[in-house]
């Protein structure tokens, strides 16, 4: 049986794991150098960092999952530095590119562990050079060991905002405010069901408090007006409206913002999995069972690419999804191995209920922005632009749809194919044309999952 | 309830729309039932060329119409759809494909088309960014490129103003005739009925034929395309090469698109999307006519759906079986600039009896797979 499962994150390494445990030897592949995902990515070889210092209380984790990663390297095919730009699942090929070459790679079952990225709300100011999303300020420490500015400010909600004011707090970064747009209230609601999280919520709260002990500008319920600069220098401040309504503003020379993650589904999409919105989450999320099965032949999710657990979550998925490729390729399996896996993600999901509860996704930051707001950065599409299509739109024809005002205003058609701003953009439709954001649909994949450049002419000298 | 009216057009692409968009014009009550979104499929999402040079001869005189309407399209559609006229370049790799272009030289002085050819020394020096294998090309002044996602809504909306009612999300799901009258019914229960049909679906016009005993051996056709991020504007003209396997152009704001191939499809969903050998065969073809396109990283690849006739040209004009039934599908990939004319000329069709244009080479009947 050729098996191949796409990323080396906490659900990669754990799938593979129980794969090679079962005598099957993947394909693994992975864009990064080196694996680990991006919450525990490894620095470049060379730069050598204490994993404590890189992961803090994640540290024993991120060890472990690396561990068990370079265990499993010399067991397996490993395709490190290798980007899958397409999938095909009529023909059960995975397209891939690695270093210029292109390669396919025939599979008869895959498991596909693509992780997640940062969900942005646009700001007023918010391409300015020196904003970047927070996992992309996170990913900066951890694999390089600097920060994204000396004075910064993080905007944003959710437990990745407190973490990563945390780390570069802890890393010496000069950290002068943490905006919360999340209400106090709205956390404290959410709290007994938070407790179920146990260590995770523990430390959520601990990270909050050692911010408050340093004297660290904390705003909670915080709206943000613009970040302030120019376009040559960068990032010189911060303004937001706190909880009373009064208008605030801090000088930094970094923002770094992001309002809970995404899945990268993409290749979901192109193996054709279908989606289902998930009102909780506020994320398009694949089709799948609690297994990690879709209702596509051969192709299996685990991990934030199958809807946002986290990195504990990811783990877990990933060994039941193997686990599953294995049972439906006629293995035995141990029953209580899968009853226990099963049970450990059902309590995970309690909990990140009530996460999604605490830290929900603020829409009407995206449905009140002004119509001279940034959009669609790739294609410099404001959200005006995009409010103007819309009326035109519903003056003319039944189910006006994300799709169709991406073929008249190109929102989600340039680099990024909308990652970064779909989310936003659908809000912003949504509110228009005043339906629930479910019928807004979702911004169609297509080939290649990420830019991928024209080869040199072969007759060239 | 029946809604009656004097025209029902089946297929909203740019064919469709300008169809209801004439009609109305000149008075019809027309409804037009759209499966989809009007420009979803073949007329939406195909390579935008609007090109004259290296049509098929029969195709001409449409051509040349359409063209003459694309250059009026800001004053009959409100947008020009992104029109402009660069030139279009087609591109000769060898002896035999130049002698191809010289061949093609007598057609185009036939039907007025102005071309010129661009012999081995001068298209180096004009286009110095091609690369060493291109010998020669003819130069089509009056082509050019548009967007192809703005032609059919804005031809749509056009017709709406002028008194046309386009219906999306309107699939056509059972046809009849009963001698007089046609009557159809869409997948949502609703019933249209008129004595006359226009049919501009596309590859299902092949259905809609087959509706009424005279099926044609049509094909889905799915052209591959992919486009660049945007670079350095240079590449001003459309670009082709005999036979046809790259073409691209440039638009100003820097994305390079390129076609070549064929994507693969199932029209019963509908859904398509491009293969990934094909594209990039097509990058490699691509970058052998313009070198300087090497790194330059694809962002995006599609397709859609057209209906392929074995000889190429699409059928156009009356049915031979059912009085009131006018056909105009199966363009075989190349319809886009065709659309606004063919709109023009079913009107003349419906309404007047005849068209000015020869349409013999069309028949529907002449692959003899008609029922008699």
């Amino acid at each position: 049986m050729r098996v191949a499962v796409v990323g080396a994150g906490p659900a990669g390494v754990r799938a593979v794991e129980r794969l090679v445990a079962a005598g099957v030897s993947p394909v693994w592949i992975d864009e990064a150098p080196d694996g680990g995902g991006r919450i525990y990515q490894r620095p470049p070889p060379g730069l050598m960092r204490d994993a404590r210092l890189l992961y803090g209380f994640e540290a024993k984790r991120a060890t472990a999952v690396h561990d068990a990663l370079d265990a499993l390297k010399p067991k397996v095919d490993w395709r490190p530095e290798t980007l899958v730009w397409h999938i095909r699942p009529e023909a059960r090929t995975l397209h891939t590119l690695s270093r210029g070459r292109q390669a396919d790679v025939a599979y008869d079952a895959a498991i596909l562990c693509t992780g997640a990225m940062d969900r942005v709300i646009p700001v007023p100011g918010w391409a300015r050079p020196g904003v970047t999303t927070l996992g992309a300020a996170q990913i900066a420490l951890k694999t390089q060991g600097c920060g994204i500015g000396r004075r910064v400010a993080f905007l944003g909600t959710g437990p990745l905002l407190w973490l990563v004011a945390y780390q570069y707090a802890k890393a010496g970064a000069d950290v002068v405010a943490v905006l919360d747009t999340t209400p106090f209230a709205t956390k404290l609601r959410a709290a007994p069901g938070l407790l179920l999280g146990g260590m995770t919520f523990a430390k959520g709260l601990y990270y909050t408090a050692w911010l408050r002990r340093r004297g660290i500008r904390i705003a909670e319920g915080a709206t943000p007006i613009a970040i302030d600069g120019g376009d040559e220098n960068g990032v010189t401040g911060i303004a937001w409206r706190d909880a009373a309504g009064r208008e605030q503003h801090i000088a930094c020379d970094a923002v770094g913002m992001g309002w809970g993650l995404k899945p990268e589904a993409q290749l979901a999409d192109l193996a054709r999995v279908p989606f289902s919105h998930d009102p909780l989450q506020a994320n398009w999320v694949p089709v799948r069972d609690g297994a990690g099965r879709t209702p596509v032949a051969g192709i299996y999710l685990a991990g934030d690419g199958a809807g946002i657990g986290g990195a504990e979550v990811a783990e877990i998925a990933g060994a039941r999804a193997a686990l599953a490729l294995l049972q439906d390729a006629g293995e035995r399996i141990d029953p209580i191995e899968t009853v226990t896996l099963d049970r450990r993600l059902a309590s995970q999901a309690r909990f990140r209920a009530a996460l999604e509860r605490a830290f929900p996704f603020p829409a009407h930051l995206a449905r009140d922005l002004a119509d001279d707001t940034l959009l669609c950065r790739c294609e410099g599409l404001r959200v005006g632009e995009l409010r103007a299509a819309a009326r035109a739109e519903a003056a003319t024809g039944p189910a006006p749809e994300v799709n169709r005002a991406k073929a008249f205003t190109r929102i989600g058609m340039g680099r990024c194919q909308g990652r970064v701003c779909g989310a936003a953009a659908a809000e912003v439709l949504a509110a228009e044309l005043d339906c629930d954001v479910a019928a807004i649909g979702r911004l169609r994949g297509q080939p290649p999952v990420k830019p991928i450049p024209i080869p040199a002419p072969v007759d060239t000298p | 309830m029946t809604t009656d009216c004097d025209v029902l057009i089946q297929g909203g692409g740019g064919a469709g729309c300008s169809a209801a968009l004439h009609l109305a014009q000149r008075g019809v009550r027309v409804i037009l039932l759209e499966r989809g979104l009007v420009g979803s499929q073949a007329s939406g999402v195909n390579y935008g060329g609007v090109r004259q040079q290296g049509r098929h001869p029969a195709e001409l005189p449409i051509a040349r119409r359409s063209r003459e309407i694309w250059g009026r399209l800001k004053d009959i559609a409100g947008t020009d759809a992104e029109f402009v006229v660069t030139g279009h370049l087609k591109l000769a790799r060898n002896d035999a494909e130049e002698a191809d272009l010289v061949a093609y030289l007598d057609v185009a002085r036939q039907h007025d088309l102005p071309l010129r050819m661009v012999g081995r020394n001068a298209i180096h020096q004009d286009y110095p960014w091609l690369g060493p294998r291109v010998v020669a090309g003819s130069f089509a002044p009056e082509d050019g490129s548009a967007n192809p996602r703005l032609l059919s809504p804005a031809l749509a909306n056009a017709a709406r103003a002028a008194g046309a009612d386009i219906r999306e999300h309107a699939e056509v799901v059972a046809h009849a005739h009963d001698g007089a009258r046609f009557h159809l019914r869409t997948a949502n229960g609703a019933a249209f009925t008129a004595p006359v049909l226009v049919n501009t679906a596309g590859f299902w016009g092949g259905q809609v034929a087959e509706a009424f005993g005279e099926p044609v051996p049509v094909e889905p056709l799915n052209p591959n395309m992919l486009v660049t991020e945007p670079i350095r504007y240079f590449i001003e003209p459309n670009l082709g090469v005999v036979g046809g396997n790259v073409y691209l152009r440039q638009i100003p704001r820097g994305n390079v698109i390129i076609g070549g191939g064929r994507g693969e499809s199932d029209p019963a969903v509908p859904w398509s999307r491009p293969l990934p050998e094909v594209s990039v065969r097509a990058m490699e073809r691509a970058v052998e006519i313009v070198p300087a396109i090497a790194g330059a990283q694809v962002i995006r690849s599609w397709s859609g759906i057209d209906g392929g006739m074995p000889d190429h040209i699409p059928v156009i004009g009356p049915s031979r079986t059912t009085p009131g039934l006018f056909h105009a599908f199966g363009f075989s990939g190349h319809g886009f600039q065709l659309g606004p004319a063919i709109g023009a000329l079913m009107t003349e069709l419906v309404l007047d009896g005849r068209t000015d244009i020869p349409l013999d080479a069309f028949r529907i009947d002449r692959f003899g797979t008609t029922a008699t």
